[in-house]
């Protein structure tokens, strides 16, 4: 008895049937990565990585390393959330009739909801904010973020809430709630599990990171820029950034609210989105659509820039409506706020309310319509480069639009009645953030590695990857378009309908395509990192470039720029390069910056672990890890060894290597 | 950080903010928000007004004086503090609040009112 008790008090909740040893996916998964994990941190131990890694990566507070091992985060995830998507279109094409496919509803439930939550915060999240980390401050001229320790941290937080959603593969479940984990079903007494409190902790981490990376970004963007830069004469893709980072401050606050509420609901048996007791549902609903809405905004905006960036580059030409641009960023940013009931229309708001919300979510398709016509004009006339960039960008024009048609369609209440909850709005959203969040992505890392790497990511591989990704996104949701009209719900995992078998089998089809266009995505590095000397790239300006950040060196220096430029015009490097601007070289003096440190990591390692034991209930280890956490957090604050210069000495050697190889590259 | 190695620390504070307020303007606000707070206190405890809804108004709209009161004199802004960033920042944040609360309220109102609990009957006669 005593044993029980004690057991219970050490380990909370978790128990030896807590590991899905039962489970014959899971096994061979967990096989999978933990013979793949020992192989890598065997590879890190024996050519005795570790301590570059820990010192010249995991503690690092320079910008662009940061955004590069958000984009490799990313990545990851990505392989994670899509591991899901094919598992569910795979269960779909088979579970018909007397066949039940090789998903048990608590299994697929599990797979929707990982897969929306991972893709969304795991996925897209991570690789916006990484190419907003490496990208803005280059773009305005600075030598690094505004707080480069909270840039650190903030992308470790992100970690940690990865961390936290991937240990629900093997140890416990995830949640069965769908990706936004609406109440009555998320409540203790209908999902009493662990899932819904990975779910919780996973997020509420993550977004500790988020919120702060969001005010470091707005903070670069208004005090950082280089002497000259108006905000006017700032490059689209900055003012994009900070609309987005606008936006990621003022709603994450709401959803980081409303799931502290569920939290208490769960954790202590307040009744905030109970059935009984004075609680209401519709609130939980109401107030995560208005985090949702505007945070589809935060990972379209800075897609929308990029394409901006990519179309001008291979244009050859200034961009078309360059104020007209900011200023559709800007309406975008506001409007976000004021269409979150359009996710429940149906939800019994009347009809007031919902021509209200109709509307305005019409309205919002006026200035991005404004933005698309703003890359035709720009491309009209051009003489357009068909790099893989710019594939890109084009792909995203077709799919893009067709996706904002539906989603005008969607907006129609009436409309919305027929088509609500069905295959018809997966497809829709898969269309506008795949086609648009998605290929904008992936515009940005062909476009931006070679500045990050000094070599270009190897353009064959490059176009396989798009055309499988195009003609696979076509395959994978057309036919859910068909199946949507035709009544069919979301998140099913068996039919009836014979007729119906068709049209998920070509979507599996497609998501095989798709699956093909990662695996190129993957080989192009591959091979790009193989033929890295062929790739090269001496000039830093391969694809001649317009803005600021391709005058400097590829890779980069850490300090970004010998000297702070000034700014004389938007697109500042086009600008320079007409005028025949000439590097300076010599008058270096030592450069000020701040140092590494190791606080970010463990602060998040500790956030893990306090997670992990409030999910587990395993309460002494979480009042210890939230103590250190706060003790941690304190000791930082006296370290004042946060700064150092570069001696002049060593800003010379590297600028001189640039120009050596200025003269022998040219 | 910043552009020039030497003086980056004083360039990191850009001299046009306001400067960090004054003796002067703390005492002021201090006094203000003890007025502010004993009023309410003085209004509910004695039952002034003998009307708890007006009561209720009132000390909102007192509540609403001192976050004013606080922004001037303790967060020290204005018009022109940090070339008019802090003034744009405050007037996002208010159209935000607006939007979600009184959207939020505008919605929840119709909710209740339409997904009243109904018989099955009511149910299947909805229009």
């Amino acid at each position: 008895m005593l044993n029980s008790d004690l057991l219970k008090f050490i380990f909370g909740r978790l128990t030896i049937e807590a590991i899905p040893y039962h489970e014959p996916i899971l096994i061979v998964t967990f096989v999978g990565v933990a013979i793949g994990g020992l192989a890598l941190l065997g590879a890190i131990t024996y050519f005795r990585l570790w301590n570059y890694l820990w010192t010249e990566w995991f503690t690092s507070v320079d910008h662009k390393k940061i955004g590069i091992m958000y984009v490799i985060l990313a990545i990851v995830m990505l392989i994670r959330g899509f591991s899901d998507a094919i598992m569910m279109r795979a269960q779909q094409a088979i579970a018909f009739g007397s066949n039940n496919g090789y998903l048990p509803p608590h299994h697929y439930d599990q797979v929707f909801t990982a897969h929306g939550v991972i893709m969304i915060f795991f996925m897209a999240m991570p690789l916006v904010t990484g190419l907003m980390n490496f990208v803005v401050p280059l773009q305005i001229g600075a030598r690094d973020v505004s707080f480069p320790f909270l840039n650190n941290f903030s992308f470790w937080m992100t970690v940690g809430g990865a961390v936290i959603v991937m240990m629900s593969l093997f140890v416990g479940e995830y949640a069965r709630t769908g990706w936004l984990a609406y109440p009555p079903l998320s409540e203790a007494a209908y999902s009493p599990g662990v899932g819904v409190d990975y779910y919780i902790w996973g997020l509420q981490i993550a977004g500790v990171g988020t919120t702060l990376s969001g005010i470091n970004l707005i903070a670069t963007i208004v005090k950082m820029r280089a002497p000259g830069m108006t905000m006017m004469k700032m490059p689209v893709f900055c003012w994009t950034s900070l609309c987005t980072n606008v936006l990621i401050v003022a709603a994450f606050p709401v959803l980081t609210a409303v799931l502290a509420l569920l939290t208490l609901d769960r954790y202590v048996g307040t009744n905030f989105f109970t059935n009984d007791l004075g609680g209401n549902p519709m609130m939980y609903i109401n107030l995560i659509w208005i985090w949702g809405h505007p945070e589809v905004y935060i990972l379209v905006l800075p897609a929308f820039g990029i394409f901006s960036e990519v179309v001008s580059t291979f244009c050859g030409k200034r961009l078309f409506g360059y104020a007209s641009m900011v200023y559709a960023t800007i309406v975008i940013t506001i409007l976000s706020y004021l269409v979150w009931l359009h996710h429940f229309f149906t939800m019994g708001s009347g009809a007031s309310v919902n021509s209200f919300f109709g509307i305005t979510t019409m309205i919002i398709s006026i200035p991005t319509g404004a933005k698309m016509f703003n890359w035709l004009f720009t491309m009209y006339r051009g003489r357009i480069r068909f790099e893989v960039p710019m594939l890109w960008t084009i792909g995203f024009m077709f799919t893009f639009v067709i996706g904002g048609m539906t989603g005008v369609l969607l907006a129609v209440p009436p409309a919305d009645f027929v088509l609500h909850n069905s295959l018809f709005l997966i497809a829709h959203f898969h269309n506008v953030i795949i086609g648009g969040v998605v290929f904008g992505l992936f515009a940005g890392i062909n476009y931006w590695f070679p500045k990050a790497f000094g070599f270009r990511l190897d353009p064959f591989w490059g176009k396989m990857s798009f055309w499988f990704w195009l003609v696979g996104f076509y395959f994978a949701f057309m036919p859910l378009y068909v199946l949507g009209l035709m009544g069919v719900t979301r998140r099913l995992n068996h039919f009836d309908d014979p007729s119906l078998q068709i049209w998920f089998i070509i979507a599996a089809f497609g998501a095989f395509l798709i699956a093909l266009g990662i695996a190129s995505f993957i080989v192009q590095i591959a091979v790009s990192i193989r033929n890295r000397e062929k790739l090269r790239d001496f000039t830093g300006d391969p694809w001649d470039g317009r803005t600021l950040e391709w005058s400097t060196a590829s890779p980069p220096p850490d300090y970004n720029y010998a000297f702070t430029p000034v700014i004389h015009d938007h697109d500042a490097f086009a600008d320079m390069k007409k005028r025949g601007y000439k590097r300076p070289l010599e008058g270096y003096r030592p450069i000020h910056m701040p140092r590494n440190t190791g606080a970010g990591v463990i602060l998040a390692a500790f956030s893990v672990i306090f997670g992990f034991s409030m999910i587990w209930y395993i309460w002494w280890l979480a009042a210890l890890s939230f103590a250190a956490i706060l003790i941690g957090a304190i000791v930082h604050t006296f370290n004042y060894k946060r700064d150092f210069y570069i001696p002049a000495e060593d800003v010379v050697q590297a600028e001189n290597a640039r120009t050596t190889l200025l003269a022998g590259g040219v | 950080m910043s552009s020039q190695p030497h003086d980056a620390r004083l360039v990191g504070h850009d001299s046009d903010t306001s400067g960090h307020g004054s003796m002067g303007g703390y005492v002021t606000g201090f006094i203000l928000s003890v007025i502010l707070t004993a009023i309410p206190f003085w209004l509910v405890m004695g039952n002034v007004l003998n009307d708890s809804r007006l009561t209720a108004i009132a000390v909102m709209g007192l509540a609403v004086v001192q976050i004013v009161v606080h922004m001037i004199c303790f967060l020290h802004m204005n018009t022109k503090s940090e070339g008019g960033w802090t003034l744009l920042s405050l007037i996002f944040t208010l159209v935000i609040l607006v939007i979600a609360l009184s959207g939020s309220l505008w919605v929840m109102y119709h909710l209740n009112t339409n997904m009243m609990q109904m018989t099955p009957g009511d149910a299947m006669n909805m229009p």
